[in-house]
């Protein structure tokens, strides 16, 4: 597959790097967990009943004539194959546990991939809403729209006490997980984002990395999301998450300042010396990728490096993944030649960069 | 299904960790659960909902153990007539089986969401149009009622009975049945 054909299947809307605050802030989340009244939830329901909910879904559809929804299509779990689930779940359009484990799951996406809505998975319905830079207002906003839509047509589980009934107890009353990612390289290089993630958990939020296992974050990447999800409406619990993002986002900045004025040539050293090793490698594993594309994506926030586009982080952190890999390859890779096809790809990514 | 830690044995014991609010399936052989103590997280690693579930219940978190031990615990006996979930079963995967479960165990459940949620335990968010049903009529009219109160306090008569009119056309649709 040509590199001109793969991104333009494989980017969706929300990897470019034009909302608000995008220098920091890679993309804001809502998703709200709903379902039905007369079924039995996915944790113990029947296949029939799955396929039940599934039809159910999939009858009003048609009825759905929000913007978002229009042409959207319906993606079954069981007709998918291996590697397009993959691909589904390394854009975090889709869960593991769709992917893997539901019966009668599904997907319904719309064409720039802002709104995902995923059926039976842990909870009947989870809608999902994804947009560039620091937009939780405005994804609230499409979210709720989505929801009002649906709701016109099928029966929601709810009560006036408890809200929103959902599978799990953690989930309970808005159903509503905000979440935002963020880059955020200076917090790490001054060694703060330890005492920060601490302080962010106290005040009732999580954060974690996205890529990598445990406590690493791949990447200097870092999701934040709201914990509690009952008593607070829709509104508070966003704004609570702006003014947290918001104080971050101020101390990457001074820490980025910071790092400039005491060792600008080592920052900009350290810059180039990654531009070089993502141009030119054969072979790179995806640790040192992530750690390459944060060094030359603060590059070009601080102004060093001009020609490149700012998304090329957002995007290659997603594409350089295996199933996306294996997509650009057209077949199954092992880990060795996932390394070289990984190599392979950011090189001619950077050359179309350079070449326009 | 392959313990996910020796990936030799089959896993036996399925639970969900939570981990900075990320939850977390795990799958683990008996022996292998012994090894890792998976019954007793400290809160620095996180805690398993599960275990805290049992906890507020006051139970041994070692469900298996307790069910050989008391087979016909109170826990047991709570059961939702809908789907069939029964309280310990609950507490033990951690989940609901159906709506009507939040009712069947709403007695037991307030400690559950105020550990869970910061203390709150009632919903104030979005109310859904259908299935919210006069809910929302209701809100408007009790905040009405708060603004005649004041108004009458302070003596704005005119504003007030306009307010006054404006109760008793929501409560003339709510007699109506909703919208
Ligand atoms: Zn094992
Ligand atoms: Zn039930």
């Amino acid at each position: 597959m040509s590199i001109e054909r793969f991104l333009n299947q494989a980017v969706s809307s929300w990897m470019n790097a034009d909302g608000p605050q995008a220098d920091i802030i890679l993309t804001s989340r809502i998703r709200l967990a709903r379902n039905l009244r007369d079924f039995l939830f996915p944790t113990v329901f029947t296949n029939e009943e799955a396929n039940e909910v599934l039809r159910k879904v999939e009858n009003i559809m048609p009825l759905l004539n929000i913007h978002p929804l229009q042409d959207a299509e319906l993606l079954k779990m069981d007709l998918l194959q291996q590697l397009q689930k993959q691909v589904l779940v390394e854009k975090h359009l889709i869960s593991p546990n769709l992917a893997e484990q539901s019966i009668g799951g599904a997907c319904i996406l719309s064409p720039n991939e802002e709104v995902s809505i995923m059926i039976n998975e842990e909870d009947h319905i989870r809608i999902q809403c994804i947009l560039s830079g620091l937009q939780l207002q405005e994804a609230l906003e499409l979210a709720n729209a989505v929801d009002d839509q649906l709701e016109e047509h099928l029966d929601y589980a709810f009560n006036e006490v408890q809200g929103y009934l959902t599978s799990c107890p953690t989930n309970v009353g808005t159903g509503l997980r905000a979440s935002v990612m963020l880059h955020l390289p200076g917090l790490v290089m001054t060694r703060q984002i330890r005492q920060l993630i601490s302080s962010i958990n106290q005040l009732g939020f999580t954060v974690r990395g996205i890529y990598g296992e445990g406590s690493e974050a791949l990447g200097n990447i870092f999701q934040i999301s709201n914990q509690i999800t009952l008593g607070k409406s829709e509104e508070d619990i966003i704004l609570d998450l702006n003014n947290v993002v918001g104080q971050i986002v101020n101390q990457e900045r001074s820490a980025r300042e910071a790092i400039v004025r005491q060792s600008e040539i080592q920052l900009e050293d350290r810059v180039y010396r990654s531009l070089g090793v993502l141009m030119n490698s054969r072979i790179i594993d995806s640790k040192e990728a992530a750690n390459c594309l944060s060094d030359v994506r603060l590059g070009i926030d601080l102004g060093y490096i001009k020609n490149i586009s700012r998304n090329i982080l957002n995007e290659l952190m997603i594409l350089t993944q295996p199933g996306f890999l294996q997509q650009y390859a057209g077949g199954g890779l092992r880990p060795f030649e996932r390394d070289v096809r990984r190599a392979t790809l950011i090189r001619e990514r950077l050359r179309l960069e350079t070449k326009s | 299904m392959i313990c996910q830690e020796c990936q030799k044995r089959p896993a036996t014991l399925h639970y969900t960790k939570i981990i900075n609010g990320e939850k977390i399936e795990m799958h683990l052989c008996e022996y292998c659960a012994k090894e890792n103590n998976v019954m007793n997280f400290d809160q620095s690693s996180g805690f398993s909902i599960n275990n805290l579930l049992a906890g507020l219940f006051n139970l041994n978190p070692n469900i298996e153990h307790i069910n050989k031990e008391h087979p016909f615990s109170a826990n047991q006996i709570i059961q939702c007539d809908n789907c069939g979930m029964t309280l310990d079963r609950f507490l033990k995967i951690g989940r609901f089986g159906c709506a009507n479960c939040y009712e069947a165990f709403s007695e037991q459940l307030t400690p559950v969401f105020r550990r869970l949620h910061g203390g709150n335990w009632k919903h104030n968010g979005k109310i859904p149009k259908r299935a919210g049903g006069t809910i929302n009529i209701r809100k408007k009219i009790e905040i009405l009622k708060e603004t005649l109160q004041t108004l009458v306090e302070r003596e704005e008569f005119e504003k007030a009975a306009e307010v006054r009119d404006e109760i008793r056309f929501y409560e003339k649709q709510l007699q109506e049945g909703g919208e």
